[in-house]
C-alpha cells in the first residue's frame, strides 16, 4: 500500500526510537532485581531474574507493517530469544522489503522472516512455540489463542474494538479548534481509521452535535480535500475486502439515512470519503463492529455523563479517549470506565510513549508491549532465592511437637521478640494436640 | 448444579461489580479481614478437613495452608494502599505538555479454580488476590478434597461477601458450565492436561489466564556440601510436603556417581530420624489422596524397568492408601517414573558422570515449575542460574521461596504462565490501565496534513527525543 511520507516517518521513527531506548537500557533491563527477604530466612538473598522464554513466534499486521513487525521484535531481542517475524499479506510491498532487508542487518541464524497468508500461519500455530505475539482481529486472536492452547503457549494479543471518543462541551473556542483537529487526527490520520487505536465513535450532547460536527467538516475538507474526486493526505483502503466491508456498512438504509458529510465511494479506486454519520442505528454493525475505516459515527447523549453508561455495556476497548476540561468528568471517566489506556483531550498520541504500556483488556486483548513492557513480555522473571547452610531450623522437621508448632507460628508472625523468648524458655506454649 | 445455574451466579456477580463495591478500599479491607477471621478462628475445623482429605498432619496443615493463608492476608492488608495507587510514568519530550500514570483497576468477575493437595491455601490465596486487586470472584474448590470444599463453601459463606463472592462446588460438570461463561481472568492450579483444558476454554471469550502447573523438579546435589543439612532439606520439601504431592516437591535428584554412598547414607539416616522405622505408620506422612492416586504410583513402582531398582522403602498400605518414603537408584531414563511428574512419594535418583552434565540433563526437559541445586561451588551455581530455565529456583534449600512474597510465585513452559503471591497476587488480578492527559497548549502544527518535509523532520525528531534536530526543524535548517 502506499504511505506518504509523513506516515513512513512515524512507523520508522517509532522503530528508531524504540530500537535506541531498547539498546540504551537493555543492560538495566538484564540486571536482576533484588527481593526483599524477612528476617526469619536469614541467611539468605532473593532475585528476580529476566530469562528469554526461548523461540517465539510475531504476527505482524497490515495497517503499520514497518512499525507492527519491528518494534515487537525489538522487544524479543532485547529479552535474548530467538524470533520467527511472520509478515502480512495485505502489505505486500513493505513485506518483501522487510523479508529482503532483515537478513541483511539481522543474524539470519536467530531472527527469521516469514511471508504468506493464511495457510502459512495455520502451518506455524501447528508447532511449538514458548511465545506467540499477535497483533490484529479480536476473531484471528482466537483462533491463535486456541492454537497455542495446545502447547499451553503463552501469548500477547494486542487486538482492536471500537474506541469511543467521549467529547464534552468545550466554550474556549481555542481549545474547541484544537480538540476537533485532534479527533480529526485520531480519525483519518490515522492510516485513514484502519488503526487500532484510531477513533471509532464520538459521543456528545445534543445540542452540541452541530458544532462538532461543522467543525469537523472544515477540518476534513482542509487536511483532506473538498471532496471524493480531490481527496489527499489520506492513505487508501488496504484492500477490496476491506473496501466492501466498510462500503457495506453504509448500504444499511437507516445508516445511510445518518449520513451527514461525505458517504461517496469510488469502487473503482477502492476510496471512501471522509464520512460523518450523525446517530446511525446502535444496533446496525456499523455500531456493533470495529469500523477500521473513514466513517465517523457520532452518537448524541442528552448529557455527556450517560457516555460512561454507553461504554461500559459495551465489550472493553483498547482506548477511551475524552475531550474535556471537566476535572470531575475526568475523574467519573478514570474510576468507572475500563479500557486498555485512557487519555485526555487527545486521541491516539499515547502510542508513542514509550514508558506507558501499550495494550488492551477484555476484548480487545491483554498483554502488553512498548519500553520495558516490550523486554518483559519476552521474558519469563524466574525467582531465584539463595540459602546457606549456616543457621538450621530445627523446628521445620518432623516428628512434630508442640513447641515446633509454637515455633511455626511465631516465625509465620515474624515475631521475633516471641521466637526469642520461645528458644529461652520463657514463653508458654499455648497449643495443645488437637489429635487427642 | 448445571448450565443455568453458573450463567445465574455470573450474571449476579457481574451487577455488584457494576455497583462498583468491589472496588472501593474499604470492601476489599473488609473482605480480606473476613478471610484473616476464618483462617484464625477455625483452625480446628480446617486441620479437620485436611486430615480427612488428606490425612495431613496438623504441623503440615498449619504451616503450609493456615499460616500461609493467614500471612498472605496481613501482606495484602498492609500493602493495599500502596498497591492501589496509580504509578506516575515520567513523560516525554515527544508529548509534551502532559502527565503520565499507571492505573490499577480490577479485570472485574474472575475465577479461581483450586487444586486437591492444598485445598485450603491454594483456594484462598489467589482469592485473597483477586479481591486486594478489587474483582468479584467465584471460587471452585477440589472435588478431590471433599471435606476442605465443604468447609470452605460453609466459612466463606458465612463471613464473606457472598453478592461478590461465591463457592461453587462440584465436580467436573460444574466445572465445565463455569468455563463456559465469560470471565475476566481465569486463574487454574492443577496439572497441564486439565490446564490446556482451561485455556482452550478461555479462548472463546479471550479470557487471560494463569495456570499454575507442575513438573518434573530436579535437585542437583553437588559433592562438597554439609550433607547433613541438605539432606533434612530435601526430606522436608518432599515428603514433609503432602508426601510428594506438591507442585514444587523435588521430584527427583540428580547427582555424581560417586556421590551416591554418602548422599543414599545420609538419606536413610535422617529419613529414620524423621518418620522413624516403620513409616507406614507415622503420623507425621500424609497419605495418597485417594485410590485412583494410589494405584497411579504403584504403577510407577510395578514397571519391569524399576523394579530392581527401589534401594530404599517401597512399603505399601493399600487399604489406607499409604506409601512409605521410597527411593531408587539409576532408574532408566525412558521409564515412566522419569517420564511423568511423580506427584508422590517416590524419589529416583539419576546419576551422571560430573555434575555438570545434570545441566544438559535438566535442559532436555520439559521446563520445570522449580529446580534446587545443593552446592558450594559459586561457579556451579551461577551456571545453574543463568542456564537452567525453570518456575523458580532455589539454591541449597528447597520450596521455600513459596513462603517468600516479593518473589514471584509462578511457572514457564509446560509449568505455567502467569504468577503470583504478595503484590504478584494483587497485579495478577488486575488491568494496569495506561493514562495520558494532555491539555489545549503546545498543540504542534507539524502534526495535521497538509504533510511536508519540514514537517516529517519534526517528527522524526520529536520521536527519537532529538532536541537539536526539533530547533533545526522548527527553524526550517
Amino acid at each position: 500500500m502506499t504511505k506518504r511520507l509523513v506516515f513512513l516517518s512515524f512507523q520508522v521513527g517509532v522503530v528508531k526510537k524504540s530500537a535506541t531506548n531498547a539498546l540504551r537500557c537493555v543492560e538495566k533491563w538484564m540486571a536482576p532485581q533484588k527481593g526483599r527477604m524477612p528476617l526469619v530466612f536469614f541467611p539468605a538473598r532473593g532475585a528476580v531474574v529476566s530469562e528469554p522464554l526461548g523461540v517465539v513466534l510475531i504476527f505482524a499486521s497490515w495497517n503499520f507493517p514497518i512499525s507492527l513487525a519491528l518494534d515487537p521484535v525489538i522487544g524479543a531481542i532485547s529479552a535474548g530469544n530467538t524470533i520467527v517475524l511472520k509478515l502480512s499479506d495485505l502489505a505486500p510491498k513493505c513485506s518483501s522489503f522487510l523479508v529482503n532487508t532483515i537478513p541483511l542487518y539481522l543474524d539470519p541464524e536467530a531472527i527469521k522472516v516469514v511471508e504468506g497468508g493464511k495457510e502459512v500461519a495455520e502451518q506455524l500455530l501447528q508447532l511449538k512455540w514458548d511465545k506467540i505475539f499477535f497483533t490484529g482481529s479480536p476473531q484471528v486472536g482466537r483462533l491463535i489463542m486456541s492454537a497455542a492452547a495446545k502447547h499451553l503457549t503463552p501469548v500477547t494479543l494486542e487486538l482492536g474494538g471500537k474506541c469511543p471518543t467521549i467529547f464534552d462541551t468545550l466554550s474556549n473556542s481555542s481549545d474547541l479548534q484544537v480538540a476537533v483537529k485532534r479527533v480529526a487526527g485520531g480519525k483519518w490520520g490515522s492510516c485513514n481509521g484502519q488503526a487500532c487505536i484510531g477513533i471509532d465513535y464520538v459521543l456528545v450532547e445534543t445540542q452540541f452535535a452541530p458544532v462538532l460536527i461543522e467543525l469537523l467538516k472544515k477540518y476534513i475538507k482542509k487536511f483532506h480535500g473538498e471532496n471524493l474526486k480531490t481527496l489527499k493526505n489520506l492513505a487508501r483502503i488496504v484492500n477490496k475486502h476491506h473496501f466492501d466491508r466498510v462500503h457495506n456498512l453504509l448500504k444499511d438504509p437507516k445508516v445511510a439515512a445518518a449520513v451527514v458529510y461525505g458517504g461517496s465511494v469510488d469502487e473503482k479506486n477502492m476510496a471512501i470519503e471522509p464520512t460523518i454519520l450523525l446517530n446511525p442505528p446502535l444496533d446496525a454493525d456499523i455500531m456493533t463492529e470495529e469500523i477500521f475505516g473513514p466513517l465517523l459515527p457520532i452518537i448524541t447523549l442528552n448529557n455527556i455523563e450517560e457516555s460512561i453508561q454507553f461504554i461500559n455495556s459495551r465489550p472493553k476497548p483498547l482506548a477511551i479517549y475524552a475531550f474535556t476540561k471537566n476535572e470531575s468528568l475526568k475523574e467519573k471517566i478514570l474510576q468507572e470506565t475500563s479500557s486498555g489506556s485512557l487519555t485526555f483531550n487527545d486521541a491516539v498520541i499515547q502510542f508513542i510513549c514509550d514508558i506507558l504500556p501499550f495494550g488492551g483488556v477484555g476484548q480487545s486483548g491483554h498483554g502488553r508491549y512498548h519500553g520495558k513492557y516490550s523486554f518483559d513480555t519476552f521474558s519469563h522473571e524466574k525467582a531465584v532465592l539463595h540459602r546457606s547452610f549456616l543457621i538450621e531450623l530445627e523446628p521445620r522437621y518432623p516428628p512434630w511437637n508442640d513447641f515446633k508448632m509454637e515455633f511455626v507460628s511465631l516465625a509465620y508472625d515474624y515475631n521475633y521478640v516471641g521466637l526469642i523468648l520461645l528458644l529461652l524458655g520463657l514463653r508458654r506454649i499455648f497449643r495443645t494436640n488437637r489429635r487427642q | 448444579m448445571g448450565m443455568v445455574d453458573a450463567e445465574a451466579i455470573v450474571k449476579e456477580l457481574r451487577e455488584t461489580y457494576s455497583s462498583g463495591k468491589t472496588k472501593k478500599y474499604e470492601w476489599r479491607v473488609s473482605q480480606l479481614k473476613a478471610l484473616l477471621k476464618i483462617a484464625e478462628n477455625h483452625e480446628k475445623e480446617i486441620v479437620d478437613a485436611l486430615y480427612s482429605d488428606l490425612s495431613k498432619p496438623e504441623l503440615e496443615s498449619f504451616i503450609h495452608e493456615i499460616s500461609m493463608v493467614k500471612t498472605s492476608c496481613k501482606h495484602a492488608l498492609k500493602g493495599l494502599k500502596q498497591w492501589m495507587k496509580p504509578e506516575k510514568a515520567k513523560a516525554t519530550i515527544t508529548s509534551f505538555p502532559s502527565s503520565a500514570e499507571i492505573v490499577p483497576e480490577p479485570l472485574g468477575v474472575v475465577l479461581v479454580i483450586s487444586a486437591w493437595n492444598y485445598p485450603f491455601l491454594l483456594s484462598l490465596d489467589p482469592v485473597i488476590g483477586a479481591i486486594a486487586a478489587g474483582n468479584a470472584v467465584v471460587l471452585k474448590p477440589s472435588e478431590i478434597a471433599p471435606a476442605t470444599s465443604s468447609v470452605l463453601a460453609k466459612l466463606l459463606g458465612q463471613y464473606i461477601d457472598v453478592t461478590a463472592i461465591r463457592v461453587v462446588e462440584g465436580a467436573v460438570p460444574e466445572t465445565t458450565a463455569l468455563l463456559e461463561q465469560k470471565w475476566d481472568k481465569i486463574f487454574y492450579t492443577g496439572n497441564g492436561k486439565i490446564g490446556r483444558i482451561v485455556l482452550a476454554a478461555a479462548t472463546k471469550h479471550l479470557t487471560p489466564v494463569v495456570l499454575e502447573l507442575g513438573g518434573k523438579s530436579p535437585v542437583v546435589v553437588d559433592s562438597n556440601i554439609n550433607f547433613k543439612v541438605a539432606v533434612r532439606r530435601i526430606i522436608s520439601g518432599k515428603w514433609g510436603c503432602n508426601n510428594g504431592q506438591a507442585c514444587v516437591a523435588p521430584d527427583y535428584i540428580i547427582t555424581a556417581k560417586d556421590n551416591v554412598p554418602k548422599l543414599l547414607d545420609s538419606m536413610k539416616h535422617e529419613l529414620e530420624k524423621f518418620y522413624g522405622k516403620d513409616p507406614l505408620n507415622s503420623g507425621d506422612l500424609s497419605r495418597i489422596v485417594n485410590a485412583n492416586h494410589f494405584r497411579r504410583l504403584s504403577n510407577l513402582l510395578d514397571d519391569t524397568k524399576v523394579i530392581d531398582k527401589v534401594v530404599h522403602g517401597g512399603q505399601r498400605d493399600e487399604n489406607n492408601l499409604k506409601i512409605a518414603p521410597t527411593i531408587l537408584l539409576d532408574v532408566p531414563h525412558d521409564s515412566l517414573i522419569m517420564k511423568e511428574e511423580i506427584f508422590g512419594p517416590l524419589l529416583p535418583i539419576i546419576t551422571v558422570n560430573k555434575v555438570e552434565d545434570s545441566i544438559h540433563f535438566i535442559n532436555a526437559r520439559e521446563k520445570p515449575l522449580a529446580a534446587y541445586l545443593f552446592t558450594s561451588n559459586k561457579k556451579l551455581e551461577e551456571e545453574f542460574v543463568m542456564n537452567i530455565s525453570a518456575g523458580g529456583l532455589v539454591i541449597n534449600d528447597v520450596t521455600l521461596h513459596v513462603a517468600n512474597s516479593s518473589l514471584p510465585f509462578g511457572g514457564v513452559g509446560e509449568s505455567g504462565m502467569g504468577s503470583y503471591h504478595g503484590r504478584f497476587s494483587f497485579d495478577t488480578f488486575s488491568h494496569k490501565k495506561a493514562v495520558l492527559r494532555r491539555n489545549f497548549s503546545g498543540d504542534a502544527p507539524q502534526r495535521y496534513p497538509p504533510y511536508t518535509p519540514g514537517k516529517a523532520r519534526f517528527l522524526k525528531a520529536l520521536l527519537n527525543g532529538d532536541i537539536l534536530g526539533l530547533i533545526r526543524a522548527l527553524i526550517g535548517w
